[in-house]
């Protein structure tokens, strides 16, 4: 086949709703444009257990440490489906993980952001996994099998995680002037952030149309934004707290919710390394790689001297 | 009742302090796979420990006019009341380190929660019974890596082996029985620990066989914890542990 035919059965199948599976014939830039999504997909769960497994140690009841324990824990799950799944692209997970740590792999600009007091647990999981959610779910359908299939089963785990989130903000409302201040304080810092995470206006965006034609991505920037925006002004009347932006607004013509500006200079300092926590997130991956190098080539010598006793036996 | 509460919540204890130690690995681990395993552990022991609390809490509350809760007990004592083995407050260290204290405790507990799931005690019987199956994984898993951290490379034997003579000194208490041990063990509700040392022995002896690695020789025992003497360092694992109990009383979260 010529390679336009190729590229036209290629183009048939997304456009029918064929997944696309490992084995399958791709343009190249369809697998590096996987490649890099799917690795800096499993890059920002890697990286998100740091600001939340901040305060694990901290947690105020056992029940709360349970969960929030069990939270973190899920993220390094889901960095694990999504490894996989970018393998089958052909990129070994070490070569993923040493472009994490070159800096030339990136990861979500929200875990560059701190998590200063208890509230921010249950601001990241309501704002934070809720923004995550509604891009996710939106990959469930995305054209590449692999990666879909992964999304399916981060979802599940993930709209508990938000659910948490939310109500542990919902005791907190509920509760001491203190706590209250603690609550508004968290979705006042958290905010402005999370509807950063859809990344740029779809002006903005250099990536948005490939990715359409390709169905990796089913929904613009800024149609996920103002999803995420007009379901979080109805739910932060029910923990009595505002959001931090005077103006949003209905818009009855439009039918959603109209919004204030985002800083787009903050979001571009932040992806630029100049967050709070840059540098110290990808300092602690990497020093629990570098710290752990010695373990892995225990496991790996072990291992080939048990295979090699194998092979003495079977001889 | 005081001395059954008393022997609850050092089972208590020793679960949550090894708890907030090893949760430290969480996002930090040597390999993804193993900082998931390492948290698994972590889940099963703070897991445990509610148990033991609810149930001391319980007690407590039918036997005097005081409301306590899993978490008064957990977050409202203080450094001299903690009844923890001085072993699981001992510090992370390295991977081997980690590896050799959850090791010693998991053998430990496996031949107590054996003996505890036949205890008089019902409730102690069914916690037993039921932390008994996530504590075999502990030790088949926290086993193997003691095998291959002895048996990988020089770098990883020389570490498991300091390791070994680092913690070795805390292993005495586990099978040194406490008074309220002792009147436990008369009323058919504690296993005896002075008769789990020799099955101990015997498990450790044989896998560090396996490991190629040897048992230190029988070295000045530490003990105290059981009777709230710790190490300096279990007052900043509490000081973090309670932080937001302590500034905020009687807030609900």
């Amino acid at each position: 086949m010529q390679l336009h035919d190729l590229e036209k059965a290629f183009q048939d199948k997304i456009d029918n709703e064929i997944k696309i599976e490992p084995k399958d014939w791709m343009p190249d830039a369809y697998r590096k444009t996987n490649v890099r999504q799917i690795s800096q997909h499993a890059h920002s769960e890697i990286v998100g257990m740091l600001p939340e497994g901040n305060w694990i140690s901290r947690a105020p009841s056992l029940k709360r440490k349970a969960i929030l324990i069990a939270k973190v824990q899920d993220e390094a799950g889901h960095g694990l489906y999504l490894y996989s799944a970018a393998e089958t692209l052909g990129t070994g997970r070490d070569q993923m993980i040493d472009d994490l740590h070159s800096g030339k792999a990136k990861y979500s600009s929200i875990f560059n952001y701190p998590t200063l007091t208890w509230a921010d647990m249950g601001a990241v999981g309501w704002l934070v996994d809720g923004a995550a959610i509604l891009n996710q779910v939106m990959l469930c359908r995305t054209s590449y099998g692999p990666y879909a299939r992964a999304n399916v089963r981060i979802c599940k785990e993930e709209s508990f995680h938000q659910r948490q989130g939310f109500e542990s903000l919902m005791v907190l409302s509920n509760g001491t002037a203190e706590q209250k201040a603690m609550c508004q304080d968290a979705i006042d810092r958290w905010w402005w952030p999370s509807l950063m995470m859809f990344g740029p206006k779809d002006s903005e965006s250099t990536n948005n149309d490939q990715s359409m034609k390709w169905k990796i991505k089913r929904k613009t920037n800024d149609e996920l934004r103002q999803q995420f925006i007009d379901m979080a002004v109805q739910q932060v009347k029910v923990l009595g707290m505002t959001l931090p932006d005077a103006d949003l607004k209905w818009n009855e013509e439009r039918g959603h919710y109209d919004f204030g500006e985002i800083n787009w200079d903050e979001f571009w300092n932040v992806v630029k390394g100049n967050g709070q926590c840059n540098k110290q997130r990808l300092e602690a991956r990497k020093n629990a790689h570098t710290e752990g190098a010695w373990v892995r080539e225990a496991a790996t010598a072990y291992a080939n001297k048990k295979a090699a006793k194998q092979l003495r036996k079977v001889a | 009742m005081e001395q059954l509460i008393n022997y609850i919540l050092q089972l208590a204890d020793s679960n949550l302090i090894l708890t907030q130690r090893n949760a430290a690995w969480c996002g930090h681990g040597p390999i993804l796979e193993q900082d998931i395993a390492i948290t698994n552990i972590t889940l099963d022991l703070i897991g445990q420990s509610r148990n033991f609390y609810q149930y001391a809490a319980k007690l407590i509350n039918e036997s005097t006019d005081t409301k306590v809760t899993e978490d008064s007990l957990a977050y409202l004592r203080t450094e001299r009341e903690f009844k923890n083995l001085l072993l699981t407050e001992q510090e992370n260290g390295d991977w081997a380190q980690t590896i050799v204290r959850q090791f010693f405790y998991s053998v430990y507990q496996y031949f107590l929660y054996e003996k505890m799931q036949h205890s008089r005690d019902e409730q102690l019987a069914g916690i037993a019974a039921k932390s008994l199956k996530e504590v075999t994984y502990h030790v088949t898993w926290s086993g193997e890596w003691v095998i291959r951290l002895g048996d990988g490379t020089a770098e990883s034997k020389e570490r498991i082996e300091k390791a070994i003579i680092e913690l070795w000194p805390y292993t005495g208490e586990m099978f040194l029985p406490e008074a309220y041990e002792i009147s436990m063990v008369s009323a058919g509700i504690a296993p005896d620990i002075t008769l789990l040392k020799n099955e101990w022995y015997k498990k450790v002896t044989d896998i560090f066989e396996e490991a190629t690695i040897s048992l230190p020789k029988d070295g000045f025992m530490q003990t105290g914890g059981k009777n709230g003497v710790h190490t300096e360092k279990l007052g900043y694992i509490l000081s973090d542990l309670q932080y937001l109990q302590r500034t905020y009383p009687n807030a609900t979260w």
